[in-house]
């Protein structure tokens, strides 16, 4: 009886301790949950402060005469005189008739600094789309210099970045500003122009469509062949030391760097096949061979999570292995399998270092159309911008890693809903 | 039957795509080559492509190096057909290229880079000759008596020549891989070794030995390699004010409200001086074009037109506006002439 008392005691004595540890462990957990959010905070905070410039640009306006002596052509439907008219002399002699002071040669050259090198051309596809315009004059928003876009965001801003601005320039600048000649706008461009040397002409879209294409062709590959590979070896494949073997190196291939898939797609696809380098076909053919160890696994383990109970009961009732397999565990296993394609997909999507091998990490300026023109991906086009000199670069890449994250957050979005959605439970 | 069905079509693909892919011919230039031509390569082709109509060519920044190994393994439309260094073609590499082929090589010097040692503007800028760069960065520096070697125990500028201030040797470069150490190596550490005059001597009776001890830099921690990205080591200078970087001249150029160059031998790295040559360490930037390609991939002619425009690498053409220093007038004629008449390397050259 006492004992049994005593034993109480010591209970009743240790219960406040085991609370303790047991209140102290929650705080370990939250303290390391808040960490993991801290650093997601600190990453996205600082990628969104210094991206968020990006999606506007500064235009300057300006009134513009079409004149067909100044831009030396015809006709407007001859492309050979097209492609050698003098479009910048539209932009510049509507400068002149804004700034009648300048004079000299070398304030002149300042003052054409102003607009953006490809503004020509943009005035030429206005022209294109709109003959009527040839000989009248419009007041148009004309695309500034980046480093007008860097000084007027900054000046906005309150801390003036003038390094690379002559004061003349920022004089003139000062006199469109008091006129409201000047103002950002909408960054269109971001959006619907490939990769350029000049940051206010480059966009994301060349990029974009690389991702999707060399996507696509992952997924057509590396989906099936995944997939067919995990029925057989999971409800076909007898089970001996040649199976064991295969599903340890599977499992190794998963976890191999991928560079290394790279320098395979560099012997066997560039060197041995001769595909030409840079295109999607081989960079589908690259994140194949990586994505397929992921998708293998997650649709073995899909199809391992059916219970055996409906296999037996489809034999049961006369039907064959591969009617079993077919008609039952497929399509039960199904959304699993999903869910690990696209986050293999989306592994696929971030990844560059395979690519650097087999020529992705390339200039590309025009936007790819299909399988076999040369093309780059978001995250190298991100990894090129960051390496720039140009100081509006720096916007330009955290603005391309806010869509690259959007992508990832969407698609790993759809996999969890997928899941939630047609998961079945037994 | 649908699984049979679905990996025969799906054989049936890969067997078509490989070969479309290899009867494909190339309708696009491909350019390859070093990562600090790439800024200005990439312009003209942007330039060209944009005016022209015709295909955008491809620009790989592969490293001078991997671009030439490239450049030089075959003729043919699956090799690249221009490569961009930032030195001149070794004589190992030309004879590689003799080798496997590619025969008539077209070469085109473009300009000169500047390499600038740099440190944040809330300090005081640094003056520098090329023998404080040497012994403050060695990884061997002389001893008390002549022909003495130790390892290098400066830790401060002060010690290393006592009118510099008194702080950490600590300097963020490039690694071993980039051309803009080789660059700084030759043109740096060896002006400095140089200074020398038994280490100079040293050059004719010991080559290799000069060559070791003028070239290696010291990896005690002093000297940081920061990887291949100017702009992280600006970022870094800026948080650092006590580090030096070392960078191409056209970070400086656009980075110049948050890091200073620093003055070599008492000259300032600005566009006059690396252009006159005043300034020390410039190095010169080229690119190689295969003769037997032009013609068979079009665009290359107009693309060579474009790089050596006036309006393109003049003395106010677009790539100066890049960072890109020019070659002088007459010189740069005789080099836009001979490379419009795609006049071929001889063979005869004094290459290294």
């Amino acid at each position: 009886m006492t004992e049994a008392l005593n034993n109480l005691g010591k209970i009743k004595k240790s219960l406040s301790r085991r609370n303790r540890a047991e209140r102290r462990f929650r705080w370990y957990g939250r303290m390391a949950v808040f960490i993991g959010l801290a650093a997601v905070m600190v990453l996205f905070t600082d990628i969104i402060s210094k991206g968020q410039g990006a999606f506007r640009i500064t235009y300057i306006e300006l009134e513009v005469t079409y004149e067909q002596d100044r831009i030396g052509i015809q006709s407007l439907t001859d492309p050979e005189q097209l492609a050698t008219g003098n479009w910048e002399a539209l932009y510049k002699a509507a400068l002149r008739n804004e700034f009648t002071e300048v004079s000299g040669r070398r304030d002149k050259r300042k003052l054409y600094g102003l607009i953006s090198s490809g503004a020509g051309f943009d005035l030429k596809d206005r022209l294109l789309a709109n003959p009527l315009l040839l000989g009248a004059t419009e007041n148009v928003w004309i695309l500034a210099d980046d480093d007008i876009d860097t000084y007027y965001k900054s000046w906005l801003d309150g801390e003036p970045y003038a390094a690379r601005m002559s004061t003349k320039q920022l004089q003139w600048i000062d006199e469109l500003h008091a006129q409201g000649k000047i103002r950002l706008q909408f960054n269109k461009n971001l959006f619907t122009r490939g990769d350029s040397r000049e940051p206010e002409q480059a966009g994301i879209r060349g990029a974009v469509m690389g991702s999707l294409l060399t996507l696509l062709l992952t997924l057509l590959l590396s989906f099936p062949i995944g997939v067919s590979a995990a029925i057989y070896l999971e409800e076909f494949a007898p089970r001996n030391r040649w199976t064991d073997f295969i599903e340890v190196n599977i499992n190794n291939l998963a976890a191999v760097p991928s560079i290394i898939f790279g320098l395979l797609g560099l012997a066997i696809f560039i060197n041995f096949f001769h595909i030409p380098r840079s295109v999607p076909i081989v960079g589908g053919l690259v994140l194949t061979l990586m994505t397929l160890p992921t998708i293998i696994i997650t649709s073995r383990a899909a199809i391992k999570s059916v219970p055996p109970s409906i296999r037996e009961a489809a034999l049961g009732m006369g039907a064959s292995k591969y009617q079993v397999v077919l008609h039952h565990v497929l399509p039960l296993s199904l959304p699993g399998m999903l869910t690990g394609a696209i986050i293999g997909m989306a592994q696929a999507l971030g990844e560059s270092a395979p690519l650097l091998m087999i020529g992705m990490v390339a200039f590309i300026v025009d936007i790819p159309a299909g399988f076999s023109d040369p093309a780059t991906v978001l995250p190298v086009q991100i990894f090129l911008w960051a390496d720039s000199p140009e100081r509006a670069f720096i916007e330009k890449t955290s603005a391309a890693i806010m869509v690259l994250l959007s992508f990832l957050i969407v698609m790993n979005t759809v996999a969890v809903w997928l899941r939630k959605r047609l998961e079945r439970r037994w | 039957m649908n699984q049979h069905v679905l990996i025969s079509a799906l054989l049936f693909t890969i067997v078509s795509i490989t070969v479309t892919s290899s009867a494909l011919a190339r309708d696009s230039i491909e350019v390859v080559g070093s990562s600090t031509v790439y800024p200005f390569s990439t312009v003209v082709a942007e330039r060209y492509g944009r005016a022209s109509g015709k295909p955008t060519p491809k620009v790989e920044s592969t490293g001078s190096g991997g671009g030439m190994k490239l450049f030089c393994s075959g003729v043919g439309t699956n090799y690249p057909d221009i490569t961009n260094s930032s030195r001149r073609i070794k004589a190992s590499e030309f004879k590689k290229c003799q080798t496997n082929g590619v025969k008539d090589i077209i070469e085109v010097h473009i300009g000169y880079d500047g390499i600038v040692i740099a440190n944040s503007v809330t300090v005081a800028p640094m003056k520098l000759s090329r023998k404080d760069i040497f012994l403050a960065l060695a990884a061997q520096v002389p001893g008390a008596t002549e022909g003495e070697l130790i390892d290098n125990p400066y830790s401060t500028w002060k010690q290393v020549n006592s009118a510099l201030p008194n702080i950490a040797i600590e300097v963020l470069g490039p690694p071993p891989t980039s051309g803009t150490r080789d660059a700084f190596a030759e043109l740096g550490l060896e002006g400095g070794c140089k200074a020398i005059p038994w280490i100079k001597a040293m050059k004719k009776t010991d080559k290799s030995a000069y060559k070791a001890l003028c070239h290696t830099v010291r990896e005690d921690g002093r000297y940081i390699e920061a990887g291949e990205n100017d702009n992280l080591i600006v970022q870094k200078l800026e948080a650092n004010p006590a580090a030096l970087g070392v960078f191409g001249f056209s970070f400086l150029d656009q980075n110049a409200d948050k890091v200073q160059g620093a003055q070599i031998e008492s000259v300032a790295p600005t566009f006059e001086s690396i252009a006159d040559k005043s300034y020390s360490i410039s190095r010169p930037l080229f690119f190689y074009v295969k003769k037997a390609h032009v013609g068979v991939v079009p665009g290359i002619q107009g693309y060579l037109n474009e790089f050596t425009s006036e309006k393109a690498w003049g003395e106010e053409g677009y790539l100066a506006e890049k960072g890109m220093i020019p070659l002088p007038t007459l010189e740069r004629a005789a080099m836009a002439a001979s490379t419009r008449g795609l006049v071929p390397m001889i063979g005869g050259e004094a290459l290294k």
